[in-house]
């Protein structure tokens, strides 16, 4: 377990260091001359030249690379350009506020996504578990954006229940803040929870049948004590590395439900830097993503081992 | 509801599932109104009509009209060439590059494999969203660079899919037999393995098309995709948005469309699942 643990550790360096070569290259070739975009469009061809240098922005790629990366290991981010200012204290505000909307949206993924799996998945065959599986094959048709667009245009527009975009800080009261997140923390939670009750539903209906649910029936344990001390802990294993997948996933869904809702977080910064082409604001914001992505699959593996004993490394590349 | 599928001895005169009949003849029909979509459209793709502009609808625009006044059922029906080519184009980029590399891959082993799949991890160490909008964000956008952008992150699950089940297939004696005859590994490849291993590939593709679809209606609706004045549900969604309050059935109308049609596929992909590999279905 501890060389797995550490091989996977290792992989992820080496995932990040050529992940990070390839951001910092792709935005490279990005139209737009930096040094102009500081400057303005009317500036002359001397302060270019000038400026050009003092970024260093004439070195080879591999020479600013290094300056880059070695600034990012030491939690400098650069400078926006659109901005003008430190992308730091920036970016983390913007993270922390996207962290509230993920981390409230994955409770409700694991909370609903677990109580409807198990139920329609213990209901095997019943109406209540067609219900469930034509719901949740329905959810996955509908893109988020479209989601998002309809509830808004449902709860804002004709009811007028929350508000349809935007974002409360917590210092204007806990009502307005909580009905800013409802609409987005709803769009987001609804996409991943068909993902994770339909996980839970194929393995407690699977568990449902193995040698050791039947024994405890035969000891004439009440079918309640069966579920929740015998099924349940094995049947929701697959789902606890599925949550960690999820909050990966997440990190795609938060720039669609920012953008949508404009809400300040991670996902709208990307997408405010890819519109004004922000160079360094965008290398910035992918390399956060990247690695909050990287530590949620370590998670969700390490995850995996822990819990399942028979998953032993090595044995994943002959499956 | 795939667990009742029969033995393998039965599979043979197992009737055709459901979900591929429905799915199919869904499929179908949308195919065929995407293809007679530009003669079938009532009014011109881009005919403004400023007097009728964002008009409920009527017995004249069934649809309604937008906000230029252009006809919301044209343009849905011009939209769905837009959407099955980039569902269909960008899975076929997958296959293109994913099944040959899953190929060498699982075959050769060693140096080729390590090579492929160290590649293949660092593709999938961004959200499918977010590879899409960096690969994008560098060019201008257009339909086809979507395709492209889409097909690209998509290279890594049919690479992997199909580097396992070369693996399995690799281990069959009728390939031990094409090596002791030293045919080409070029023959072994793509006249033995590949017509044993292609069943899952295309179940697995036909599920990829509505990912594919969807995550370029995503892209569009960014502005990273399909650019206006172009006939695209996604970027449909995304112009209609600022009117939503007042004309709801442009992003009804292009909504409705895109899901039909990507719950068509699903129906097809899990069908076809069902009917060509009844091991696979039971992972589910």
């Amino acid at each position: 377990m501890t060389g797995y643990v550490i091989k996977r550790m290792l992989s992820i360096v080496l995932t990040m260091a050529v992940m990070s070569i390839l951001i910092f290259w792709i935005t490279q070739v990005m139209p737009g001359n930096v040094a102009y975009m500081i400057l303005g469009d009317f500036a002359s061809p001397e302060d270019v030249a000038t400026l050009e240098k003092k970024l260093g922005l004439n070195d080879p790629t591999y020479v600013q690379y290094w300056r880059w990366a070695s600034g990012m290991l030491q939690g400098d981010l650069g400078r926006s350009l659109v901005m003008d200012r430190p992308i730091a204290p920036v970016l983390w505000d913007a993270v922390s506020k996207s962290a509230i909307l993920a981390g409230i949206s994955i409770g409700l993924v694991a909370l609903f996504g677990i109580v409807v799996g198990v139920y329609a998945g213990v209901r095997h065959g019943s109406r209540a578990d067609h219900v469930v599986s034509v719901a949740t094959y329905v959810n996955i048709a509908i893109p988020e954006f479209l989601f998002a667009i309809v509830i808004i245009m449902l709860f804002a527009g004709y009811l007028n229940w929350f508000p349809a975009t935007g974002y409360s800080d917590l210092s204007n009261g806990v009502g307005t803040w909580a009905r800013h997140l409802i609409l987005p923390v709803f769009t987001l939670a609804t996409g991943l929870m068909a993902h994770v009750s339909r996980l839970t539903r194929s393995s407690m209906i699977d568990t449902m049948q193995t040698q050791y649910v039947r024994a405890a029936r035969a000891r004439g344990l009440p079918e309640r004590l069966v579920i929740r001390r015998h099924a349940l802990p094995n049947a929701l294993l697959p789902t606890i590395t599925v949550l960690a997948i999820d909050v990966g996933i997440m990190m795609g869904g938060i720039v669609v439900v920012e953008t949508i809702f404009s809400y300040p977080g991670l996902g709208r910064l990307l997408m405010f830097a890819i519109q004004n082409m922000d160079v360094p604001l965008l290398q910035a914001c992918m390399i956060v993503i990247t690695f909050v992505y990287a530590a949620a699959n370590l998670m969700a593996d390490l995850l995996y081992a822990l819990l399942n004993p028979r998953v032993r490394y090595g044995r994943s590349s002959s499956e | 509801m795939a667990v009742a599928a029969a033995s393998n001895s039965q599979a043979r005169r197992r009737p055709l599932p459901a979900s591929l009949k429905v799915g199919a003849a869904l499929l179908f029909s949308i195919v065929v109104l995407a293809a007679l979509g530009p003669s079938l459209s009532p009014y011109d793709l881009d005919a403004m009509q400023l007097d009728v502009r964002l008009v409920a609808p009527n017995a004249q625009h069934w649809l309604g009209t937008d906000e230029f006044g252009r006809d919301v059922l044209s343009r849905v029906l011009n939209g769905a060439q837009s959407s099955l080519l980039m569902g269909f184009g960008a899975t076929a980029v997958s296959l293109l590059f994913g099944v040959p590399l899953g190929l060498v891959a699982g075959y050769y082993r060693g140096w080729a494999d390590e090579t492929i799949m160290r590649a293949v991890d660092v593709m999938i160490s961004l959200p499918p969203i977010i590879l899409g909008l960096l690969i994008l964000s560098v060019t201008s956008p257009s339909l086809w660079k979507t395709v492209l952008a889409v097909g690209f992150v998509y290279i890594p699950i049919i690479t992997r899919l199909t580097r396992s089940i070369t693996l399995e297939v690799t281990g069959e004696e009728y390939i031990q037999a094409a090596r002791a005859r030293v045919e080409s590994g070029w023959y072994i490849l793509f006249s033995e393995i590949l017509p044993n291993a292609w069943a899952p590939i295309i179940v697995e593709a036909a599920l990829r098309v509505t990912f594919a679809m969807l995550l370029a209606a995503a892209l569009s609706f960014l502005g990273l995709g399909v650019q206006p004045p172009a006939s695209d549900w996604g970027l449909m969604i995304a112009e209609a948005r600022p009117f939503i309050n007042q004309a709801p059935w442009i992003v009804c109308s292009a909504g409705a469309a895109l899901c039909i049609t990507v719950i068509a596929i699903n129906l097809f992909g899990d069908g076809l699942r069902e009917a060509l590999d009844p091991r696979l279905s039971r992972r589910r």
